[in-house]
């Protein structure tokens, strides 16, 4: 009971209502982070054009914080330009949210991973 | 947020809430009767010694003591722990003897033991199955000329198996080795007797049975003498001084004569549930395992790992229900349970178990409200899981080259 109470109201509406849950279709940038070992695994999956990311979508296998982190990563990088993408850190995730509980800032850190492990793989696939 | 008053609490391993009986056994010891049970010179002193007696007879009673001067009060049993391992280590002639113990006992065990371990103390850990039973003929191996204690919990709070507590009893009897067990999640439940297994000390904690926070007991067979860890006045037959806690102690009594009369039919109702629950569970959700024995188990404890999906993302869905997980993120350490990873259960399957814990509280409409659930959002969990994803592909998880991310 306690859990949803150390959440804030985002946390818990990303976490209940996620967006973009899923794999994109055609997608030219896939990221991979964290380890079944360690609790948190995240894939990201995006479609550039253009230079620019039109579609975002997440999988991810980890506490309420990291599905609240990963379904607003994807939020917030859908429309934008790669290099604007790429600036965005797990704080700024968390700061969307409304802040997260100390002890779940690593799962914000997982997001900004998997973005950024994304861009890396379309940039590779893109030379 | 936080509706507590509607919640369907289901985690009675971590505590129990006070029976309404106990409370009120208590409520006078909270008021007019205030007396030091010390104060051997007037009517409020002789008042408070009477209750402490009666609540020593109750708890000697549920646990088949010889005699009610066998219990000793504590603030609970992590302090019975403590007091069972150091007050045993310390009364030893030489400061270096063997303890054996278990890797899935409690914290209080673990940590009491990993102290003495540092002061000079060898401690080895008999090797326990997949389901957590220890291998009795391991511990008789183990058993060397230096060994003076064998403690082994009566059943475990994260997994529910039960240990042959009988059998560890005469084995250290026959070797003259004093048995400890932490009997916690055990009393209650099922069946302990003292003297029947050979019982020499036994940790009690009431606010698991129905009793209070921050009471508990050690019983201590007669003619054990142990060095204590609280001085001051020599209290408790010189084992444990402070004045004594009273109203805990009432409250622990009366809880321990409520668990004696009704402990058999109570476990009898909860293993329904229990049954139901699991029952449930495995015909309604794939890729499920059971963690911990599949039958020599607490009644009323069950423990799953929903593959791919972890415990506190499933928690958080089971919304009105009070549950825990053995999964990194519950925990304050950030840590998966240690108990999982004793019994072999790999890591990416410890952060996606739960533990079910059944208590008075709890119908047959609760575990079908839960059922509901757990069918539900284990299978929208599975859905935004990559590891589901990839397990329908036929990769094997375990086989992966993952990053690590920073923690």
């Amino acid at each position: 009971m306690d859990l949803t109470q150390e959440y804030t109201d985002a946390v818990m509406d990303h976490y209940e209502h996620p967006r973009n849950v899923g794999i994109v279709e055609n997608a030219n940038g896939v990221g991979v982070v964290g380890n079944p070992a360690c609790g948190d695994v995240m894939k990201l999956t995006l479609r550039v054009e253009d230079g620019r990311i039109v579609d975002a979508k997440f999988k991810t296998f980890g506490c309420g914080a990291a599905i609240a982190t990963s379904s607003m990563v994807t939020e917030m990088v859908k429309g934008k330009k790669v290099e604007e993408a790429l600036e965005i850190s797990n704080k700024a995730v968390a700061e969307a949210l409304g802040g997260l509980p100390k002890v779940k800032m690593h799962c914000s850190v997982l997001a900004e991973d998997a973005l950024k492990a994304a861009i890396d793989d379309f940039r590779k696939k893109n030379k | 947020m936080g509706d507590k008053m509607n919640a369907i609490y289901m985690d009675h391993h971590a505590t129990t809430p006070l029976d309404a009986e106990v409370l009120d056994a208590m409520m006078p010891f909270l008021t007019e009767n205030f007396g030091n049970p010390s104060s051997s010179t007037h009517e409020f002193g002789r008042i408070a010694r009477n209750a402490v007696e009666l609540g020593r007879q109750q708890i000697a009673e549920l646990i088949g003591a010889e005699s009610a001067d066998e219990i000793v009060f504590t603030s609970g049993a992590t302090e019975s722990d403590n007091l069972a391992l150091k007050g045993a280590a310390y009364g030893q002639k030489k400061r270096n003897g063997h303890i054996i113990t278990l890797a899935t006992e409690h914290k209080a065990i673990l940590d009491t033991a990993k102290r003495l371990q540092k002061e000079g103390y060898e401690i080895s850990f008999a090797k326990i199955d997949s389901h957590g039973v220890v291998n009795l003929d391991d511990l008789r191996n183990l058993i060397k000329p230096e060994t003076f204690l064998i403690s082994v919990q009566a059943a475990n709070s994260e997994i529910g198996t039960l240990q042959p507590i009988a059998q560890i009893g005469a084995l250290a009897h026959e070797h003259h080795i004093l048995f400890h067990t932490d009997a916690v999640q055990a009393l209650g439940r099922i069946d302990v007797n003292v003297v029947r297994d050979h019982i020499d000390m036994l940790s009690i904690s009431a606010h698991k049975m129905y009793g209070p926070k921050g009471i508990g007991a050690l019983y201590v067979k007669k003619g054990i003498k142990l060095t204590p860890i609280i001085d001051g006045g020599g209290h408790e037959r010189g084992m444990r001084s402070g004045t004594l806690n009273v109203p805990g102690i009432v409250g622990l009594g009366k809880a321990s004569e409520i668990a004696k009369r009704h402990w058999k039919k109570e476990s009898a109702r909860l293993l329904g549930l229990r049954n139901r629950l699991a029952k449930g569970i495995e015909a309604r959700i794939e890729n499920v395992r059971l963690n911990g024995h599949p039958t020599q188990r607490l009644p009323n404890n069950l423990n799953y790992s929903f593959a791919y999906v972890e415990g506190e993302s499933l928690i958080l869905a089971c919304k009105g229900v009070a549950l825990s997980s053995g999964s990194a993120c519950t925990s304050t350490s950030l840590q998966s349970s240690y108990v999982l990873k004793a019994i072999g259960v790999p890591e990416s399957l410890a952060h996606c178990s739960i533990r079910f814990g059944l208590g008075k509280s709890n119908t047959e409409e609760h575990v079908d409200i839960l059922l509901d659930l757990l069918e539900k959002n284990v299978a929208r969990l599975r859905d935004m899981s990559p590891l589901y994803e990839m397990a329908k592909e036929g990769i094997d998880i375990e086989k992966v080259g993952w990053t690590e991310h920073a923690h």
